[in-house]
């Protein structure tokens, strides 16, 4: 009992580090940011701002240009709410760390999660802040294409529904290495499935965490590193002391918010539409700024004469698909990725085991699906919205890759009531972002330490020989270093390119994750070699093909580009009358195509290339096949006695959840 | 923790459990099939069918728009059917089989 009594005293003392150690990165940059917005009349990353409720400024500030527009959180109101959402998931995670003390509490939740709870956790696990903004701000540039993008992400889940959400819950316990070593050997598979869920994660860590850097640096002018150090903090606060039940609701917390805030931008669109959806559609068409932007498009793209659109025919053409998406087979690539690969994502797997049965696990898909969808569809309006009211030139000019559309839409939609209600509705914006970012992270941050505690500690180093309490200090000591590791990438990572990140990770679920995951829940002769051959050459082709793939940066390329504005700008120039000089800003562009044609002119990709070997920027359409391919070759050539013998109990176990692992059993 | 053996062998041999993973078979991987199938008519309908996709069915609306909204629909409708047919027939199998198992 005395024993007991430590754990509990501990796990206090931890509840109370974690909140202390937690609510710091809320004051630093509180602190850090009122200092020169106070005093200072302008910071280097918000010169727009002397005062935290100086907005007005801003409009005389831009540029000349007319549709120059600028977007500044009011920092106070964006910073208390951010502290709100701290304090609240601060509590939360105060009262997961009491309940957890096994190592199922602390991977599975102890089994605990309703069917809806687990749907609303999984709606937040899944959409990032790049559906939540990116999304819309495709749609706002480059209409129908950006809405088609938005299918493949909820498609993506009748594959988890029908394939491997029932039979998952029933054959596994904490993590993907468990599904896969049932009727295999299990050291080898563990250690390769850790890996696989290790470099899956920190694919899509890296991707969020810079994306969240940036997008607080944009938002509220926190400097990247302290963003960067701030969210790390919370997220390993979360996953350390509150490991799955925090994480959770987390989740939960953030898919309610973000529902929340895309339901009352929805409203507000429409009503501009009066409610009638016809009045909403012909608008977009009748915009004269909608249908500029769509000329403007169509003759970056090179077309000519009667292909070069004007009016409302431009109006219409933005309703059509081929602005944005214009390689079909990249898209069916991409496609593939996102159908196979949502399903064999660890951090999605994983929400499986933290419910009790089969049908929670059945019912929580549904109600994700429900709730993504949902959210996809309302971001058709955002995004169409965006497009009306604040025109695509504005977006462009404070990011050429639309990402701030939603959140220019809110302040303006809110201003037209008041405006302060604007500068509360764009907090609220950001602040749902901000809880978009610590959710995703978190649940990735447990997904990766799982792997590693779980796996490769207690079942490939200790045999499985390790109580309660060792499992959980190691996990909780591999989610604080996976976490510090997170913080580090994220933070070396500043500059890097990582667009392409998110695809490769969906890529290399899709590739090496679900073959073999489907392939031991529904082959007979599914075996250890399959599962070796298939993961390896799934990640393998796929890691290889993105990096010979037009994603990387080919300094030939950008060379080439610097060479065709030199001799435009020369050429300009001989035309000139003697003596005359080129405008500044032509000079300017020529002194930096000059620059970067210098840099680039001799250089080649990471990989030593001068141009792409691959012509697709998402390598699924040939990984995904060579994946299948490797593991069933694999088992072909290797067969196993034991792994065909124990099909029918793998089989058996999954289809009826007999026998199966009571995550509650302690 | 004890757990309870069961003959794992009779019991993937028992009509009640072929019965159901018959069932299951077929409609798993068949509706699958057809949800993937329909996905994929969208980008390739949008590459190769920008005709069809430009015809406007309601005022501006037209039928790529519609055809993009179908999916999610599609989606949904089958996610609450197979819930139908799981809790139904899936499930009432399965427990059938158990309460079999444990007599």
């Amino acid at each position: 009992m005395t024993f007991k009594n430590i754990i509990i005293a501990a796990s206090l003392v931890l509840t109370v580090a974690a909140a202390a150690f937690a609510k710091e990165p809320k004051q630093a940059p509180a602190a850090t940011d009122a200092a020169p917005a106070a005093t200072a009349p302008a910071s280097v990353t918000a010169p727009a701002m002397t005062a935290p409720d100086a907005t007005a400024p801003a409009p005389a500030a831009a540029a000349p240009l007319a549709k120059k527009k600028v977007l500044k959180a009011n920092k106070v109101v964006t910073l208390s709410m951010f502290a709100v959402i701290i304090g609240i998931t601060l509590c939360v995670v105060v009262w997961a760390a009491r309940q957890t003390k096994t190592a199922a509490d602390f991977y599975a939740a102890g089994g605990g999660i309703t069917g809806t709870q687990n749907g609303w956790a999984i709606a937040g696990d899944y959409m990032s802040a790049a559906s939540f903004l990116g999304i819309s701000g495709l749609i706002s540039l480059y209409g129908y294409d950006g809405f088609m993008y938005s299918v493949g992400w909820l498609v993506a889940y009748i594959t988890v529904l029908l394939i491997v959400a029932e039979p998952c819950r029933n054959a596994g316990k904490y993590t993907l290495g468990d599904i896969l070593s049932f009727r295999t050997d299990p050291k080898p598979v563990r250690a390769l499935a850790a890996i696989s869920t290790v470099a899956v994660s920190t694919f899509y860590l890296t991707a969020q965490m810079v994306g969240a850097g940036k997008l607080m640096a944009l938002l509220v002018g926190v400097p990247y590193k302290t963003a960067i150090i701030g969210v790390g903090i919370l997220m390993v606060g979360y996953v350390v002391f509150g490991g799955m039940t925090a994480t959770t609701w987390v989740q939960i917390i953030k898919a309610g918010l973000l529902m929340s805030g895309a339901a009352l931008l929805s409203v507000l669109v429409l009503a501009k539409a009066g409610f009638n959806p016809i009045h909403f559609f012909d608008t977009i068409v009748n915009s004269p700024d909608i249908q500029d932007h769509v000329t403007k498009l169509l003759i970056k793209d090179g077309k000519t004469g009667a292909d070069i659109l004007t009016g409302a025919d431009a109006g219409q053409r933005f309703l059509e698909p081929g602005l944005f998406l214009k390689d079909p087979l990249d898209q069916i690539s991409l496609g593939m990725a996102l159908v196979l690969g949502t399903a064999g994502m660890p951090h999605i797997l994983m929400r499986f085991f933290t419910v009790p049965t089969a049908q929670a696990a059945r019912k929580s898909v549904i109600i994700a699906m429900f709730i993504i969808g949902t959210f996809y569809v309302l971001t058709t309006l955002l995004g169409f919205g965006a497009a009306i009211n604040v025109t695509p030139q504005g977006i462009i000019s404070v990011d050429p890759g639309g990402n701030m559309a939603t959140l220019m839409l809110a302040q303006q939609l809110g201003a037209d009531i008041a405006p302060i209600i604007g500068d509360l509705f764009l907090a609220f914006l950001c602040s749902v972002a901000f809880a978009t970012i610590l959710a995703v992270v978190s649940g990735l941050v447990l997904a990766a330490s799982a792997a590693i505690a779980h796996d490769i500690y207690v079942n490939v180093i200790k045999d499985g020989h390790a109580d309660q309490h060792e499992q959980v200090m190691a996990a909780r000591i591999t989610s604080m270093v996976v976490g510090a590791v997170g913080i580090t990438i994220g933070l070396l990572a500043e500059n890097a390119n990582v667009a392409h990140l998110v695809a490769l990770a969906f890529a290399v679920a899709a590739s090496g994750n679900l073959p073999v995951v489907v392939l031991s829940l529904f082959w007979r002769k599914f075996n250890t070699a399959g599962v070796i051959s298939g993961l390896l050459v799934g990640t393998i082709a796929s890691i290889g093909l993105v990096m010979v793939s037009p994603n990387m940066t080919y300094p030939k390329k950008v060379a080439a580009g610097a060479r065709n504005v030199i001799s435009v700008m020369e050429n300009k120039q001989s035309e000139l009358a003697p003596g005359a000089a080129l405008t500044e800003k032509d000079q300017k562009s020529l002194d930096k195509a000059r620059a970067d044609y210098e840099k680039n002119k001799d250089g080649t990709s990471i990989m030593g290339l001068d141009k792409p070997l691959f012509g697709l920027k998402n390598p699924g359409i040939i990984s995904i096949p060579l994946g299948f391919i490797a593991a069933i070759l694999g088992c072909l050539m290797f067969p196993n006695k034991r792994s065909e013998d124990m099909f029918d109990e793998v089989y058996v176990r999954q289809n009826t959840g007999l026998g199966m692992a009571k995550a509650i059993d302690h | 923790m004890a757990e309870k053996q069961y003959d794992w062998k009779a019991i993937a041999k028992n009509p009640k459990f072929l019965d159901l993973h018959h069932k299951k078979t077929t409609f798993l991987f068949g509706w699958w099939i057809f949800s993937t199938a329909y996905y994929f008519l969208l980008p390739i309908g949008a590459a190769y069918a920008p005709g069809l996709f430009k015809i406007k069915i309601i005022g501006v609306i037209n039928f790529g728009y519609v055809f993009a909204l179908s999916q999610f629909f599609v989606s949904w409708a089958l996610a609450l059917y197979y819930a139908h047919v799981a809790n139904k027939d899936f499930d009432r199998l399965t427990k059938e089989l158990i309460n079999e198992l444990h007599l």
